[in-house]
């Protein structure tokens, strides 16, 4: 058995893999096959693998690049995700990408789409105009027009052609990787001594640039070596994490929130790799299961601030969480300047004050290095629950 | 403006009036009120069901014009709401924490309907899910699929129509208790078309040197009865019919554009800007430009409520259809690369000696992408650009003496450029 620390290892490698070796040597494995980048929220990842392209998630450069060029692109109110993102395919490391997807998720990250075709118009790029209404003749129909687009224009570019049993073995490859990501978010709600945040973090992080199969083999991995590992129990107070759905933290920041005595048993970070929630069922009579991606975002989709929450009650898909995991409170994390989860958050503030759940709000960017001020933001946080209460 | 009023301004201003009027009677009337935005805006539909449409943007941005703005974006962020947000939300939302005050100081009825027409701009999903939260009414979503390879598929038009027939259609009959009438719909459209040749003929008189008119400035006041509540009705067709013959009438006489201390009597630059203006400092903004003898040829924010110019007509023959192209061809809507194509062409039609970009801090849909459109624009046209940056309803974002060095920099380095390309 791979010890747990070894595979912690092998996720950061594959994490801070900014010149994508990874997918570099799957395209040498795989002659003539497309490597597609997607950007954050959402992209039906199966559908990718079923062209037999390699899906490869994209979350900009966190900290660990030096923004030069990407700045002279956004002006100074503007998220940093874009920026660091212009900055790695200027600087040619997403070179290794056929292909881009830009999924609906807000104006910044659609203009996005709109300068890659500007500045890269040899590369195939597509923005993905997820469904806002969920009736399957209406929205659904529409989102799987747009699927069939995308598997048409990839096949023009060199994908296999779409096909009804490699969709349908994807999209169950899919769901074992999901199966096997519920699992660990289970140990980490139950055991969050045994499987912190920012190492389940790194786990599902190391996906990125994996096939499902793979990842899930990974994932297994990981699972087992948490399962074994001894450690100590810590008298944490257990949080979710809100906001964190596009721009991703820096690590040091999920481990500064655990440090500061909070236990992260549930988050929406990197939420693409959860958005469906459980498994993408088998097309009904007369569908297929292009069909069935489609029915499942629409049925299935989580509840985050991209999304229309239609006939729903605001709020209540979080409040629902913070019970499901037993949190004692939330912890707002945005990306400065992310529309969608700053718009968000004060209607998710008002639903946790009526039910008398406790909260903080920090902002970040993706390359924050100085913790400090949140370390004792969030330490006073889990203190007063602590003392005071506030439990769900 | 302290000059005299042109008679199609006057009109303009009863016509505005006489709206807030009705919307004041709109509850002891029994008139529904419906809330919806202005990209995309389904004005001749809502005007067949004879419900009466109130527009946030407008309302935020004439508090921005009357200075109130301010104040109500402090109340929204004292409200829980970041800093780093739009602005036109948190002006709405403290306006209506404030009472829900309009513009010609009548109260505001609150909204029987909230049609989210989802055209071009994220935010407004957020708006009206916060609105939502204030008003126990229901909300229709009209989902306006974004352009992303620059054109208008079927499948695009299609999800819009069968929105319309399926939802939004459905929510108006609910709401008023009568039946869509089709005939009803068409006769708004033709009244619409009509309107639309008229505003045309307007945007393409800038071609004229001096320019009659000034299509930034001036031109958000020629954009107002078409992009609010009144194109479909009598009142827009003999708005702009009056308009447009007073701009044939200058062109006639060789005059120059009307700007806020008078008409423009030497017109020196010929600009065309993309992006916003700001609201809070709107003539102070103007005047930056109009006492140097720069006018505006053609803007970009002037299209936002739909590309007349580029040919596209309300049509009384598919009428859904053609709403549905309306709402799929705003500005916004468009990808980057249409947004360049478009300013190009404005530059070269209308002659342009420079370009400048108005970046607002509020609006990623309009500024996520402009400084590669400023360097694109450049580089294709030769044309030299401008970029500035401000708001729209926020105060704190207008520092005027900057803004009016940069424009006076950039102006002076064009002077320089057309003294050098005449010599």
């Amino acid at each position: 058995m791979t010890s747990f620390d070894t595979l912690m290892q092998q996720a950061r490698a594959c994490v801070d893999d900014r010149r994508l070796e990874r997918v570099r040597a799957w395209k040498q494995e795989n002659p003539g096959a497309l490597a597609i980048g997607h950007m954050p929220i959402y992209t039906p990842r199966p559908l990718l693998e079923a062209l037999g392209c390699l899906p490869v998630a994209v979350f900009g450069g966190g900290d660990q690049v030096d923004v030069i060029r990407g700045d002279a692109y956004f002006q100074s109110y503007i998220c940093h995700i874009p920026r660091s993102t212009i900055e790695l395919a200027l600087g040619g490391e997403l070179e290794p990408l056929d292909g881009m997807v830009f999924p609906a998720i807000c104006d910044v990250i659609r203009n996005l789409g709109g300068m890659w075709k500007l500045l890269f118009p040899e590369k195939w790029s597509a923005y993905l105009d997820l469904p806002q209404n969920f009736d399957r003749r209406l929205g659904g129909a529409f989102y799987a027009g747009e699927l069939r687009r995308f598997a048409r224009e990839l096949e023009a570019r060199g994908a296999r052609p779409l096909d009804e049993v490699r969709l349908r073995a994807a999209i169950a490859d899919e769901n074992a990787r999901r199966a096997t990501i519920d699992e660990l978010d289970v140990l980490r709600r139950d055991e969050p001594h045994r499987l912190r945040a920012s190492e389940a973090y790194l786990a599902v992080r190391a996906g990125s640039a994996m096939t499902a199969a793979e990842h899930t083999a990974f994932l297994r991995e990981v699972l087992v070596a948490a399962r074994e590992r001894q450690t100590r129990k810590l008298d944490n107070v257990r949080v979710v994490v809100v906001g964190s759905f596009c721009e991703q933290p820096p690590l040091d920041l999920i481990i500064t929130l655990e440090r500061a005595g909070c236990d992260i048993v549930a988050d929406d970070m990197q939420l693409g790799m959860r958005m469906i929630e459980g498994a993408i069922d088998a097309p009904s009579a007369g569908r297929d299961s292009v069909d069935a991606l489609a029915d499942a975002y629409l049925d299935r989709g989580a509840a985050t601030a991209s999304r229309y929450i239609g006939e729903l009650v605001k709020g209540r898909a979080l409040i629902d969480r913070v019970r499901a995991v037993r949190a004692e409170g939330v912890v707002f994390a945005a990306a400065s300047f992310c529309d969608p989860a700053l718009l968000d958050q004060p209607m998710l503030e008002a639903a946790l004050q009526r039910e008398g759940i406790a909260f903080t709000t920090l902002k970040y960017a993706e390359n924050t290095g100085q913790f400090q001020t949140i370390r004792e933001q969030a330490g006073a946080f889990s203190d007063s629950v602590k003392l005071w209460g506030g439990a769900a | 403006m302290s000059q005299e009023r042109d008679n199609s301004q006057k009109r303009q201003k009863t016509m505005i009036a006489d709206h807030f009027a009705k919307l004041s009677r709109a509850k002891e009337e029994g008139k529904k009120v419906v809330y919806t935005f202005v990209p995309g805006n389904l004005t001749e539909l809502l005007s067949a069901f004879d419900v009466l449409p109130v527009l946030p943007e407008i309302n935020a941005l004439q508090s921005g014009m009357r200075g109130r703005s301010g104040r109500y974006i402090a109340e929204a962020e004292k409200a829980g709401h970041s800093e780093d947000v739009c602005t036109y939300v948190k002006c709405d939302l403290g306006m209506l924490k404030g009472g829900n005050v309009g513009p010609t100081g009548e109260t505001l009825p609150p909204p029987d309907l909230l049609l989210l027409s989802y055209t071009g701009c994220f935010t407004f999903m957020k708006w009206f899910e916060l609105l939502r939260e204030e008003y126990n009414c229901p909300v229709v979503m009209l989902q306006v699929p974004y352009q992303a390879e620059g054109e208008i598929t079927p499948e695009m038009r299609g999800y819009v129509v069968d929105q319309l027939r399926n939802e939004v259609i459905p929510a108006l009959e609910r709401l008023t208790g009568t039946t869509y009438d089709e005939d009803k719909l068409r006769e708004k459209m033709k009244l619409s078309s009509r309107a639309e040749d008229d505003l045309v003929a307007v945007w393409e008189s800038a071609r004229h040197r001096p320019s009659p008119v000034d299509g930034y400035f001036g031109g958000v006041y020629y954009t107002g009865p078409m992009f609010s509540s009144f194109r479909g009705s009598q009142d827009a067709v003999d708005y702009y019919r009056e308009l447009r013959e007073e701009v044939e009438a200058r062109i006639s006489r060789g005059e120059g554009p009307t700007t806020p201390d008078g008409p423009m009597t030497q017109e020196k630059f010929r600009l065309v800007v993309e992006g916003p203006p700001n609201w809070t400092n709107f003539f102070d903004f103007w005047r930056m430009f109009s006492r140097e003898g720069a006018v505006v040829v053609a803007s970009t924010y002037t299209r936002v409520g739909g590309l007349y110019d580029r040919g596209f007509r309300h049509t009384p023959e598919n009428p859904l259809e053609s709403l549905a192209d309306y709402c799929l061809g705003c500005y916004t809507n468009l990808n980057l690369p249409r947004r360049l194509d478009l300013l190009e062409h404005y530059v070269k039609t209308y002659s342009a000696d420079g370009f400048l970009i108005n970046s607002v801090k509020s609006c990623n849909s309009f500024s996520v992408g402009q400084l590669l459109l400023l360097r694109e624009l450049e580089k294709r046209t030769g044309v030299p650009g401008g970029f500035i940056e401000s708001d729209l309803v926020d105060p704190r974002y207008f520092g005027k003496a900057n803004i009016e060095n940069r424009v006076q920099s950039y102006l002076q380095m064009l002077d320089a450029r057309m003294q050098r390309r005449a010599s």
